[in-house]
């Protein structure tokens, strides 16, 4: 069945055949069993399946697989090394970033873009980094303050510019 | 339900797929996304397009630009001479949904999905674009008023793609593209305004106005760019403008705004972008995007 593909996620490198409709992240979750990545809207609207293709953001609800074959694919699963989380993932903790959890994957895999394409960014850059993630429960306050933290962290800064965030009720 | 599937490297192979009746994909937001709203069946034959280098890419020559159809919208909004001398190019390329939209949709896709609120088409009607078009049987160039038929509709014949984007240079004009706007990021036009002017002597020399999500395409309209020319671009003759383009504007109500509404807000963002466009062609700087910054004039 299907033709023939070799997915790279996360460095590491997947034999699947696969039908020519068949979404990336139908494959990610289904063929591959990383469920990090998330099917909120099924619509490219709330970014829950966000994922790096090339070190840029996609949404992978929205992206066929067949398209990602041989490309670089970062899932959430690809942000840590071993048990040792990114700094993003410590500053979400930190910075009250996650309550339910559902948008945390593609609020991670953004911002990491983010960071990667400008490692300073300004909060408003920060929110329009992020702007296709939707979050139902933090009001962004905590997303936000943890990105300018792991901002601030990984370009080696003394203080993190979050600790001007207004704090949350 | 496997079908066809191919990514070739090489247009020719492309063109081969496209005149078996397999369906031309890019980027892939509006084909994936479109299937899932409904508006069609996903093709059980794909040619992906991604890969073919030819393309992709903005190439400059004194002739003005072109921009192979691949071309992100993200590409295009960094694109310095975009930014600096086709401005509102850059406007609406920045605006285009999310980031992970912009990094995948591209201007080839844009333009054949033929939305009328598609945020691209305006800037590259007022400058006077024309696509470049392939099939097995040969090449043609379209221009972009020829295009757009009608919503989700061109003029394109199966067999046919999309390779180029070719914007004519220009000299001394300003431009800019406004849209209203719900939120800054993940929107569509609700209405959108593009204008460009060339002045001379602070006079408006010449003028082109396009419509976005006003009418079943996006399209020019004569009687407002007449009342710019001759003028001096000011409030008067930019509420005249305004007034001539919502006069002109046949929308739709929607889930997004009523048509009473749409027509109400052409006026306005038609003033801002003759006020944005007046701006730049004076050497002011108004920040891309311009929906943002000129948000709130008048």
């Amino acid at each position: 069945m299907g033709y023939p593909a070799t997915l790279l996620v996360n460095g590491t490198s997947y034999a699947v055949e696969l039908d020519a409709g068949r979404t990336l992240l139908s494959v990610l979750r289904g063929e591959l069993g990383l469920t990090g990545s998330k099917e909120g809207c099924d619509d490219s609207e709330c970014g829950a399946c966000m994922v790096m293709l090339d070190g840029k953001p996609v949404n992978s609800c929205s992206f066929l697989a067949l398209q990602a074959d041989g490309r670089a694919v970062t899932t959430v699963e690809g942000l840590a090394s071993g048990s040792e989380l990114h700094a993003l993932q410590r500053a979400f903790v930190e910075h009250g970033g996650v309550q339910c959890g559902f948008c945390t994957p593609g609020m991670l895999i953004s911002a990491a873009a983010l960071l990667q394409a400008d490692p300073d960014p300004t909060e408003e850059e920060i929110r329009a980094g992020l702007s296709g993630n939707l979050c139902r429960c933090t009001g962004y306050v905590g997303i936000v303050a943890a990105v300018r933290a792991a901002a601030a962290e990984l370009s080696g800064a003394e203080h993190a510019p979050a600790d001007e965030a207004p704090s949350r009720p | 339900m496997a079908g066809h599937f191919s990514a070739p490297t090489a247009l020719d192979e492309a063109l081969t797929a496209a005149a078996a009746g397999h369906r031309p994909v890019a980027g892939g937001t509006d084909l994936v996304v479109g299937t899932r709203q409904g508006k069609w069946s996903m093709p059980d034959d794909l040619v992906a397009l991604d890969r073919i280098a030819e393309l992709r890419g903005i190439d400059e020559t004194p002739d003005g630009l072109r921009i192979g159809a691949t071309t992100s919208h993200a590409t295009l909004a960094a694109h310095s001479a975009i930014r600096e001398r086709w401005t509102a190019i850059a406007d609406a390329a920045s605006i285009v949904g999310s980031p992970a939209t912009r990094h995948l949709g591209t201007i080839g896709g844009n333009l054949a999905n033929a939305s009328p609120a598609a945020e691209t088409s305006g800037p590259l009607l007022c400058f006077d674009a024309e696509v470049e078009v392939r099939s097995t049987a040969g090449s043609r160039r379209v221009a972009l008023a020829d295009l757009f038929t009608g919503p989700g509709r061109t003029s394109l014949v199966p067999g046919e793609i999309i390779v180029a984007v070719e914007v004519p240079a220009v000299a001394g004009a300003g431009s800019c593209y406004v849209r209203l706007e719900f939120r800054r990021q993940m929107e569509i036009a609700v209405v959108g305004a593009t204008v460009v002017v060339r002045l001379e002597d602070g006079v408006i020399r010449d003028a082109r106005i396009a419509i976005t999500a006003l009418a079943p395409t996006v399209r020019r309209v004569a009687a407002a760019e007449a009342a710019l020319v001759g003028s001096d671009g000011g409030p008067a003759a930019a509420a005249e403008a305004g007034r001539l383009a919502a006069e002109a504007a046949t929308p739709i109500s929607d889930v997004r705004a009523s048509l009473d509404y749409r027509t109400a807000m052409a006026a306005v963002v038609v003033r801002r972008a003759v006020s944005g466009a007046i701006a730049r062609a004076r050497g002011e700087t108004v920040e891309i995007p311009a929906s943002a910054s000129l948000f709130g004039a008048d």
